[in-house]
């Protein structure tokens, strides 16, 4: 049994190392020293928090039994699962956190005095408050990220889920849930605390069933932010730093990276939480219809035009990610390289399904760290070069972002492929990306429409090379 | 008259937000999918919360209604812990510099 100073100056030091987890993130090479740093906290944490309890007895060795299960289980996750299927990944282990602070504060409601908190019926206000809306938190991050799950893995349709009334629902269940935790924080009474948990999972449900698959780099980002909260809500209630700094330091990275995902669709956070984007408008798109000429080709012609290239920039999208294309595109390139033809990648901030997600893909196709550019770094360059590679991105390339005002996507940044002397977009056929609306692009003179699956088709080119 | 010890956890907790901003902008934006990872994974330190709360039952009942939902925390918990830092540094072993050529 260590003492309650001691402990928290154990505690304060893993804050410190998570801090430092983070900030290693800033640079490739550091980042894995970081990661190293964040399991030493994380050891620091649990190991101090027996030493505290200092109670060994038989409930220990069920502990123990809980982690390993737990840790075996999430070990194997991380194992097995493809690097395309980080986003339902990371909304599952969203979920996860947002569950088991819903349990830390059942627990701590159900036996106060374990915690320190009071008795049963009569907890300390202060904490009653922060752990009812940890626990509100939570269960909102819960339902939320399984919804985000569920849209990402395509169990449940990506399209946005709109009814009448939908916004004062929601309106009045947010209202309810702050009644709620002032009448719970009045009477103590555990019914209200049941019923507080039962409107927080529901909340979480209906504000996220509006939001179309092309928003999710922003849900996701945004239950990042709600999970870091609900750990911060539980961290004072139980009175620990380590929890505390780290609810912070999770909710402002998860609000930044909802920042960052916003600005990238020129979008307000609000436009984006109330949701039904792509579903509701049907502006301008239908008018442009009508049948106009399409150039397209084949991997022969494909691979006469790179072959004849001296710069090539390639865009991955959403698309390179579902046809899992991104190996048989670093041998395209490996091949292209051979003929001396520089090649770099461009990726635009919300490409794909969550932040970051097309650099992972192109590193796991062993895609050197220092060909890949953000949009603001590269944008420049597509006057220079002779071929764009468009491989599954569809929105994050239409110049109609840029002319015209009348376009639900207009003055989001994109990237500037049509500047290219010639423009390669491989795609399964002419219909509009998540947006819904039709990309001009497609027909340009300059453009060669390849009408095939991502990995089919960047195959073939290679064998022609 | 003292200050109540709430007010400097809200210290710490409003110091941490800076922190947090500052740090995470400073991430590039190549790394932020292991950001999500490893922010998930640090989250889990609720996991002390749910001990405190498996403990909590005594020698002749380790189970009771609070200690069940701790394991339950627990196991949750340790599988982000596990899976999320484990995932990260698999994505993280991926990134490399180009290599040196001739």
């Amino acid at each position: 049994m260590i003492s309650q100073n001691l402990s928290a100056v154990f505690y304060l030091l893993s804050g410190v190392l998570f801090i430092l987890a983070l900030r290693g993130l800033s640079s490739p090479e550091t980042s894995r020293q970081g990661n190293l740093f964040g399991i030493l906290g994380m050891i620091i944490a649990v190991t101090v928090t027996f030493l505290s309890i200092g109670n060994f007895s038989s409930g220990f060795i069920f502990v123990v039994i809980f982690i390993l299960t737990g840790g075996s289980i999430g070990a194997f996750i991380a194992y097995k699962i493809p690097m395309t299927a980080m986003p339902e990944l990371v909304a599952g282990f969203h979920s996860l956190v947002g569950l088991a602070a819903v349990f830390v504060a059942i627990a701590a409601f159900l036996n106060p005095t374990a915690f320190n908190l009071g008795s049963p019926g009569n907890i300390k206000l202060g904490s009653l408050i922060e752990m009812s809306i940890g626990a509100a938190v939570g269960a909102i991050t819960f339902s939320g990220s399984v919804i985000a799950f569920l849209k990402l893995q395509g169990i449940m349709s990506g399209s946005p889920i709109i009814f009448k009334g939908q916004h004062p629902l929601n309106a009045i269940i947010l209202i309810s849930i702050i009644i709620l935790i002032y009448l719970l924080c009045s009477t103590q009474s555990s019914n209200l605390f049941w019923i507080l948990l039962g409107i927080s999972f529901l909340i979480g449900f209906l504000l996220i069933i509006p939001i179309g698959g092309a928003d999710m780099p922003v849900v996701i980002s945004m239950l990042n932010s709600y999970s870091g909260w609900a750990a911060a809500g539980i961290g004072f209630t139980l009175e620990n730093t380590a929890l505390i700094i780290t609810g912070a330091l999770v909710g402002s990275s998860g609000a930044i990276l909802s920042y960052i995902m916003c600005k990238g669709m020129n979008r307000s956070f609000f436009n984006v939480i109330l949701g039904g984007f792509g579903a509701t408008d049907d502006v301008s798109s239908k008018s442009s219809k009508e049948q106009k000429p399409v150039k397209s080709g084949n991997a022969d012609d494909a691979a006469f035009l790179m072959k004849n290239a001296s710069s090539v920039i390639i865009v991955p999208g959403y698309g390179m990610a579902v046809a899992q294309a991104q190996h048989a595109l670093r041998e395209m390139v490996d091949t292209l390289k051979k003929n001396d033809i520089k090649v770099s990648y461009a990726i635009h901030p919300v490409a794909g399904r969550m932040p970051g997600h097309m650099n992972v893909l192109l590193a796991e196709a062993n895609v050197p760290y220092d060909e890949v550019f953000e949009l603001e770094e590269i944008n420049n360059d597509f006057a220079n070069a002779d071929v764009a590679f468009v491989i599954g991105a569809n929105d994050v390339t239409n110049p109609v972002a840029k002319t015209d005002p009348q376009s639900p996507i207009y003055g989001m940044p994109v990237l500037d492929v049509e500047k290219c002397k010639s423009v390669l977009f491989v795609k399964r056929s002419l219909s509009p990306g998540y947006a819904g609306i039709d990309n001009d692009l497609f027909y340009k003179e300059n453009t060669l429409m390849l009408f095939a699956d991502a990995k089919k088709m960047t195959e073939d080119i290679t064998k022609n090379l | 008259m003292e200050i109540d010890p709430l007010i400097f956890r809200l210290s710490i907790f409003i110091l941490s937000i800076f922190v947090g901003y500052y740090v995470v902008w400073s991430v590039t934006p190549s790394l932020h999918t292991p950001l999500m990872s490893v922010t998930n994974a640090i989250s889990s330190v609720i996991i002390v919360g749910a001990i405190i709360a498996g403990l909590s039952g005594n020698t002749h009942s380790v189970f009771n209604t609070s200690s069940v939902f701790g394991f339950l925390a627990i196991a949750l918990a340790a599988i982000n812990i596990f899976g999320g830092f484990l995932v990260t540094q698999r994505m993280l072993a991926m990134y490399k510099k180009k290599k040196k050529e001739k």
